[in-house]
């Protein structure tokens, strides 16, 4: 079976994002593979040893510079790579329609995993373009697979701890909660290892997507800044919870008692 | 005349508060706002909807009942319902559930979604939302025959605008997709309000040393009415479950208020909470980023303070 792996280059989540007017960032800082997406990756590689003839296929649509992810997926164990090569950060319409041309291209996909969200765009949506394209079942915010003989069994997060108990046919997409295990850090022999593999490049203008009706283009970004008061309040316990209660009052106009 | 769809999130068969701000963000002059609804017995819900501009309560059936419960078959009733009455453009709210749901039909409609709006205007078709964990607000231009918006909890203040509602039933008679089935729903075992809904949310940190001591955070909020929240390094060392997590792998929230007990602000925390409309940070580390983030900081012991605010609270309650 081949599991594909899809995967995005985000910045680190630590990382101080530096504006570029009108909507670009600064791309001088940590970039690494996306989180959620390594549940997905370990999730693949677990999978791999339970299934004979598996083989692990890490799939990203980005800049060059996403080679880098790519080979962070192959030393966590991911067999091969494929790079959609961009000269941009598409959004999520464009980043799924060159996913599935890539994914379709290579053949045969039995299971597709990737995280629930990119932590950079958080759109929370390619998962669910990429299994409507191939028009096969989709589940999100997984945080268990078991597999049967006759698909797939996930477990996906609900409100307030709730838990939503879902049964897939195969081929399917799954997208990965951080509940769902604890990515491996890859050992130096691993990151060796997988300068050796392959990594298959493909223009995204090779792949033959069209024009499309539908678009969701950045026009601006700006720095969140969330004006704060910013004010100590000192005293005694006592003292203090009077105080604050008396300025939730008054200056924020929050009761905290009827 | 803009028809617009507005699908009503309900819970334990009350409109989920948090809806007022959604159908806020979908008000225009001009505008006629059908609300889709998941009950037989929508007609429950006119008084509250028409406060708000609601001109059509649809009220969503299925001829299997078992098809009702199941996500994808859902997103299909969504889809032919906006077909039937000609609504292209959707409002939603971000939760889990939304999450799960609108870009379902977003898919199969191949129509632009953007999730967690803080803002909309419908006239340019622009909408910001956070993006780079709450660092940056990216101002979003959406084209295409649909339009589709996720409203973050909380995000805009609602407004009340008086019409008249008219109840329209409406029957999805489509099957399940056998390729997906339900096998059960467990509910959540925790009581009380859920976090991306709540107006009011104490959160505990490292500060709070053990799960036990959490019992003090959930006697403070019930008190307040408020939900109970944890950061990253409380769920990791397994004090509290993942499901109270506030922060980046967590829960986003947005209450009115909100009270952080003993949590020095990481960065991924920030992004789950950073757009709360006040923020009280409770730490002895007055160089804590939450202390230097905050609105009202009071540097003490968490284990004197949160109880002198309880019983404070109890006592000018009675």
């Amino acid at each position: 079976m081949k599991i594909f792996v899809c995967v995005k280059h985000v910045p680190d989540s630590a990382a101080t994002i530096r504006i570029i007017e009108p909507k670009e960032i600064g791309e001088n800082i940590t970039f690494l593979l996306n989180p959620y997406d390594e549940n997905a990756v370990e999730a693949a590689v677990q999978l791999r040893s339970e299934i004979d003839d598996t083989e692990v296929i890490a799939v990203t649509v980005g800049k060059p510079a996403a080679a880098d992810t790519l080979r962070s997926a192959l030393a966590m164990g991911a067999d091969r790579g494929i790079h959609v090569i961009t000269e941009y950060w598409p959004d999520s319409i464009v980043t799924a329609r060159a996913l599935n041309a890539a994914i379709t291209q290579d053949g045969d996909p039995g299971l597709i995993l990737t995280g629930k969200a990119a932590i950079d765009s958080e759109g929370f949506q390619t998962q669910f373009r990429v299994a409507a394209m191939l028009d096969i079942p989709v589940a999100t915010n997984v945080g268990a697979i078991t597999l049967h003989d006759d698909g797939v069994e996930v477990t996906c997060g609900q409100e307030a701890g709730g838990e939503l108990i879902i049964q897939m046919s195969l081929p399917c997409v799954i997208g990965a909660a951080k509940t769902l295990n604890t990515p491996r850090y890859p050992t130096l022999p691993d990151i060796i290892k997988a300068r050796k593999k392959e990594i298959k490049e493909m223009k995204f203008e090779s792949l033959g997507i069209g024009p499309q009706d539908s678009h969701m283009e950045i026009i601006g970004l700006r720095p969140a800044v969330e004006e704060r008061r910013k004010q100590f309040i000192d005293g005694s316990a006592q003292e203090a919870v009077v105080e604050l209660i008396r300025r939730l009052d008054e200056e924020a106009k929050i009761k905290l008692v009827s | 005349m803009k028809k617009i769809a507005i699908l009503i999130e309900t819970r334990q068969g009350k409109i989920k508060p948090s809806m007022h701000g959604v159908i806020t963000a979908a008000q225009g002059s001009g505008h006629e706002l059908f609300a889709l609804v998941f009950d037989s017995d929508g007609a429950k819900y006119t008084d509250e909807l028409k406060t708000f501009g609601i001109n059509k309560l649809v009220a969503i059936t299925f001829r299997d009942p078992a098809v009702g419960s199941n996500p994808d078959s859902r997103a299909r009733a969504i889809i032919q319902a906006m077909n039937h009455f000609e609504t292209h453009t959707l409002f939603a709210l971000t939760s889990l559930e939304g999450k799960d749901f609108l870009p379902r039909v977003a898919a199969r409609l191949d129509a632009p979604l953007v999730i967690d709006c803080l803002r909309v205007n419908l006239a340019d078709s622009t909408v910001e939302k956070p993006q780079f964990s709450g660092k940056t607000v990216a101002t979003i231009h959406v084209s295409g025959t649909h339009r589709i918006f996720g409203i973050r909890p909380n995000a805009i203040e609602p407004k009340p605008m008086p019409v008249d509602t008219e109840v329209v039933p409406f029957e999805y008679d489509g099957p399940n997709d056998g390729r997906y089935e339900v096998k059960e729903l467990r509910k959540s075992k925790v009581d009380g309000i859920d976090l991306s809904e709540a107006d009011i949310i104490i959160s505990g940190g490292r500060g709070m040393q053990n799960g036990e001591n959490f019992q003090m955070l959930h006697e403070c909020a019930r008190v307040m009415g408020a939900a109970v929240g944890a950061s990253r390094v409380a769920v990791d060392a397994g004090w509290v479950p993942h499901s109270m997590q506030v922060g980046q792998t967590g829960t986003t929230v947005c209450p009115k208020l909100y009270i952080a007990c003993g949590i020095s602000g990481s960065v991924q925390h920030f992004a789950g909470m950073k757009t709360s409309g006040t923020i009280v940070s409770i730490n002895t580390d007055p160089h804590a980023a939450m202390m230097q983030q905050c609105d009202y900081g009071i540097v003490g012991d968490l284990f004197e303070i949160v109880p002198t605010l309880t019983r404070q609270l109890i006592s000018v309650s009675q």
